[in-house]
């Protein structure tokens, strides 16, 4: 494997003989700054430097989010279940990296690509193939040039770049978040200086979307408004829009003359089908209207922790896309100057080569088969389970890795401290982290928690 | 600036104003209309031009980005094979908020010391960082949070894109004297005086080595007397690290400044990058660290320092980070790093000489001293910029137009195309 370094490009500084015989080459030089006495110097020093400048700075908070992750792994009971953190995981409950990752990543060594600086917006190929997954490959948005689209920090970095654009450029304009939406949205417009208001989403009483509050709530917001949505599989909730919804939706949007913002982070994950998934986001396309779309590919390609996602704004005319995305690269420059490569490279080979895409395509059905496995097996057992008549039919409404439980944060603390089970504090649990094996269980726990505890 | 907003607002209140019908605005027109062009990135942007030129003489030495002397990116031998090992062994779950934490206790070792007692101790708050940019970023966010009246000072010249993250992160900036155009020098009196008359707890931000983009660093004498004076004004020093093991070849030996405001007693910031030393630019891997007083406080910052990158990317990427811990973490592979790092320098010192040795051979009236006496990837040559203009648009030669060349791009290949260029802009001056 040693020998068949295919260099694009780049060499090695030294003769290759070097490595292979593993010279000794000796330690790298002690460190002869930090003398004994220095220690003594710097504690008489210390006492003389005036108390410190960040001396009222009090702890964050634990992050609501992935602090139930770090919670989990300090458990040490063997029943615990973890299903805080929206992380795909196998029917063993282990994390799962996608063969067609593998195998790009295989390439990739083998190419012995280099390492330089990608362009400060991003991959030239990742690029083009994130717009085609979003919009359709032929789809006149990219033909006639009119998508302004750059690499960003996966949907996180994404989300904040479209947040710097329209504070720069819409002083003063409102984003309308949904009540509730995912804990980090909040965090993204705080940081970044953007106000924002919710309109209504979840309904308690059905478990279900609210759909006349939605309607209304865009409805009243200040012309020109933002309104942040889902693409599919909303999170926390699993509650989608149905096609017929999401066409009144897109009429309110342009009647009131706001900015559609999609978050799409679960593209092919919730219904199996990357095309299905974008049918929300392809709609809004074919009435002509401008948007922003964030996009991740941390579930759906399972590159959580190399960070790769995109930001679109699909513009009237090439022109304008232009000119966006100019004035993007001048918000990611001062934030990281120019976004990492490896996960980009791995979504660009993916794509990139018909019969990966076509793996790609069957693993990702895979994934989303086995979360809607599991919310049969789940609704199954709780409805066997629980004599009371509740209707838990909305676990089989709801869409996506998660559920919304309808739990309240007494009853989801009653799930973590009795039960061992790991969730976020609005009642959401993770589906990928569930097994078939332990849907029993869960569903024990649900009933205890919400027949029991208020 | 002021004018986009009054038209912006102006705007909105027209659209307010009419009726809200549907097609209210045509489809010719759009909400980007006020968006002008940004400006071409001063440093990236001489890339994009360099690989539009067809010609077959060009050359960049714009970025700084090491090349071997064929004029190739390289991928270092240690960076392959820990690449080699790492393959197929990781889940890609997301890292912590801070990042990898073996990689950030190995990288602290680098800048703090093997065996510093405030590592021991546990009073740094460290994360892992978005490269050197990422760490920078993320320090004025926090400056900007809990120190927010205060401002930066910020050396002239610096690297172009410290002016943009203060701004972006609305730090109010101030410069102090730094490069001395005669001596094409050190301005050391000039640096001391504006470090004295700066009000006291000033924050300022310092080049640890190889100063982007002069090669003008002070000497370990100057380096004690600027910490000497910095606490007797109780300033702060933030240090940008992007050039550790490339100045001297000598890792240890570049991280010789913060080593001397660690002794005085300094709680200080460090941004550290593995983009050149490591040749990761493009994984985007460095590291910000932040001396506290005690261990209670350097978790309470490093929890402020996650809550600032949580809404900006959550979590840094994963494959950059795990070459580096791979290499730090074997002794083997870190004396190949180490081995490779100097080779790198040295053969810049070494392009230094000749670029110098082949101006004096062709009779330039100038003085070529500063190219041998600068330190780092780069030379501040001199070059004015319409000197810079005539070198790109008649040689096809492509540099920053503050005269800086980054010595990295000069090859045994093109050291005498160079020289005579350079020469035949600047034999009349």
């Amino acid at each position: 494997m040693a020998s068949s370094m295919l260099s694009l490009g780049s060499t090695s500084l030294l003769p290759r003989e070097f490595i292979k015989d593993k010279l000794k080459l000796g330690a790298s030089g002690s460190n002869t700054f930090l003398k004994a006495k220095s220690f003594s110097r710097v504690t008489m020093s210390v006492a003389a430097v005036k108390p410190s400048r960040f001396e009222g700075i009090t702890m964050a908070p634990p992050d609501p989010i992935l602090g139930v992750s770090e919670a989990f792994k300090a458990d040490t009971n063997e029943l615990k279940l973890n299903l805080g953190v929206g992380a795909y995981r196998t029917e063993e409950l282990q994390p799962y990296v996608l063969n067609v990752v593998k195998k790009a990543e295989n390439l990739m060594l083998e190419r012995g690509d280099n390492k330089e600086y990608l362009p400060i917006e991003g991959l030239a190929a990742f690029n083009k193939a994130t717009a085609e997954l979003l919009f359709g490959a032929g789809h006149p948005v990219i033909k006639e040039q009119k998508v302004a689209t750059i690499q960003g920090l996966s949907g996180t970095g994404s989300l904040r770049l479209a947040a710097a654009l329209i504070e720069r450029y819409f002083p003063g304009a409102k984003v309308l978040i949904s009540a509730p939406t995912w804990g980090n949205h909040k965090n993204i417009f705080n940081d970044a200086k953007v106000p924002w208001s919710e309109y209504r989403y979840y309904d308690p009483k059905t478990i279900g979307l609210d759909f006349e509050g939605m309607i209304a709530d865009i409805k009243e917001a200040p012309e020109g408004s933002f309104i942040l949505l889902h693409g599919c599989a909303h999170n926390p909730t699993g509650i989608d829009p149905t096609p017929e919804q999401w066409v009144k939706i897109a009429d309110v949007i342009q009647e009131k003359n706001h900015i559609p913002f999609f978050d799409v982070a679960y593209q092919g994950f919730a219904s199996g089908s990357l095309d299905e998934d974008a049918s929300s986001v392809r709609l809004f396309a074919e009435r002509g209207m401008e948007f922003f779309v964030a996009q991740s590919y941390s579930k759906n390609l399972g590159l959580y922790a190399e960070r790769i996602g995109a930001i679109n704004v699909v513009c009237s005319s090439a022109d304008a896309a232009t000119r966006v995305k100019s004035q993007l690269k001048r918000i990611a420059r001062p934030m990281y100057s120019n976004p990492p490569v490896h996960g980009a490279r791995i979504v660009a080979n993916v794509v990139g080569d018909a019969a990966m895409f076509n793996e790609w395509k069957a693993e990702m059905e895979m994934m989303a088969g086995r979360i809607k496995t599991v919310r049969q097996k789940l609704y199954d057992s709780l409805v066997s389970k629980d004599k009371s008549g509740k209707d838990w039919s909305f676990i089989l409404k709801q869409i996506g890795m998660f559920s919304f439980t309808g739990l309240n944060k007494a009853q989801s603390d009653n799930m973590t401290n009795k039960w061992h089970v790991y969730m976020t504090k609005d009642g959401r649990i993770s589906l990928a982290g569930l097994s078939m094996a332990k849907c029993e269980y869960l569903a024990d726990a649900i009933i205890d928690s919400y027949h029991n505890v208020s | 600036m002021a004018m986009r907003i009054r038209n912006l607002a102006s705007r909105r209140t027209m659209m307010m104003n009419s009726s809200p019908i549907s097609g209210l605005r045509s489809m010719s027109s759009s909400w980007w209309k006020n968006v002008e062009p940004a400006p071409k990135d001063p440093i990236l942007g001489v890339t994009e031009a360099f690989l539009a030129d067809p010609s077959p003489d060009k050359v960049n030495v714009g970025v700084g980005a090491y090349r071997d002397d064929n004029g190739k990116p390289v991928v270092l031998d240690c960076v392959r094979e820990a690449e080699r090992r790492i393959a197929g062994t990781s889940f890609m779950e997301y890292l912590p908020m801070g990042g990898s934490v073996k990689m950030v206790e190995e990288t602290l070792k680098l800048a703090y010391g093997d065996n510093s007692e405030f590592v021991k101790d546990k009073r740094i708050a460290a994360v892992q960082s978005l490269s050197g940019t990422g760490a920078c970023r993320l320090f004025a966010d926090f400056q900007k949070r809990f120190c927010p009246g205060s401002q930066i000072y910020i050396p002239v010249p610096t690297w172009s894109n410290h002016h943009n993250i203060w701004r972006d992160a609305q730090v109010p900036q101030k410069t102090y004297h730094y490069y001395h155009p005669e001596t094409k020098g050190l301005d050391f009196k000039g640096l001391m005086d504006d470090v004295k008359n700066a009000p006291e707890g000033s924050f300022f931000l310092l080049h640890a080595c190889a100063h982007n983009p002069t090669g003008v660093d002070p000497t370990e004498e100057q380096w004690r007397e600027i910490s000497q004076l910095f606490k007797a004004k109780n300033h702060f020093a933030f240090f940008d690290m992007a050039y550790q093991g490339f100045a001297s070849g000598d890792p240890a030996r570049d991280a010789k400044s913060i080593r001397i405001f660690l002794e005085d007693g300094h709680h200080i910031g460090i941004s550290q990058s593995y983009a050149k030393n490591m040749g990761l630019y493009g994984q985007r891997v460095g590291c910000l660290s932040v001396l506290c007083e005690n261990e209670k406080q350097a978790v309470t910052v490093k929890s402020q320092l996650q809550q600032l990158a949580r809404p900006m990317y959550s979590n840094p990427p994963l494959h950059g980070a795990q070459i580096v811990s791979t290499i730090l973490g074997d002794p083997e592979l870190k004396s190949l790093w180490l081995k490779e790092v100097k080779i790198m320098a040295d053969r810049i010192i070494g392009m230094r000489t000749t670029l110098r040795e082949s101006l004096e051979k062709l009779g330039s009236p100038l003085s070529w001293e500063h190219v041998t006496k600068q330190i780092g990837m780069f030379c501040y040559s001199g070059l004015t910029p319409e000197q810079v203009d005539r070198l790109t648009s008649e040689y096809h030669i492509y540099m920053t137009r503050n005269g800086r060349i980054s010595m990295a791009g000069v090859t045994t290949g093109n050291v005498g195309y160079l020289a005579n260029a350079i020469h035949e802009v600047t034999k009349s001056s």
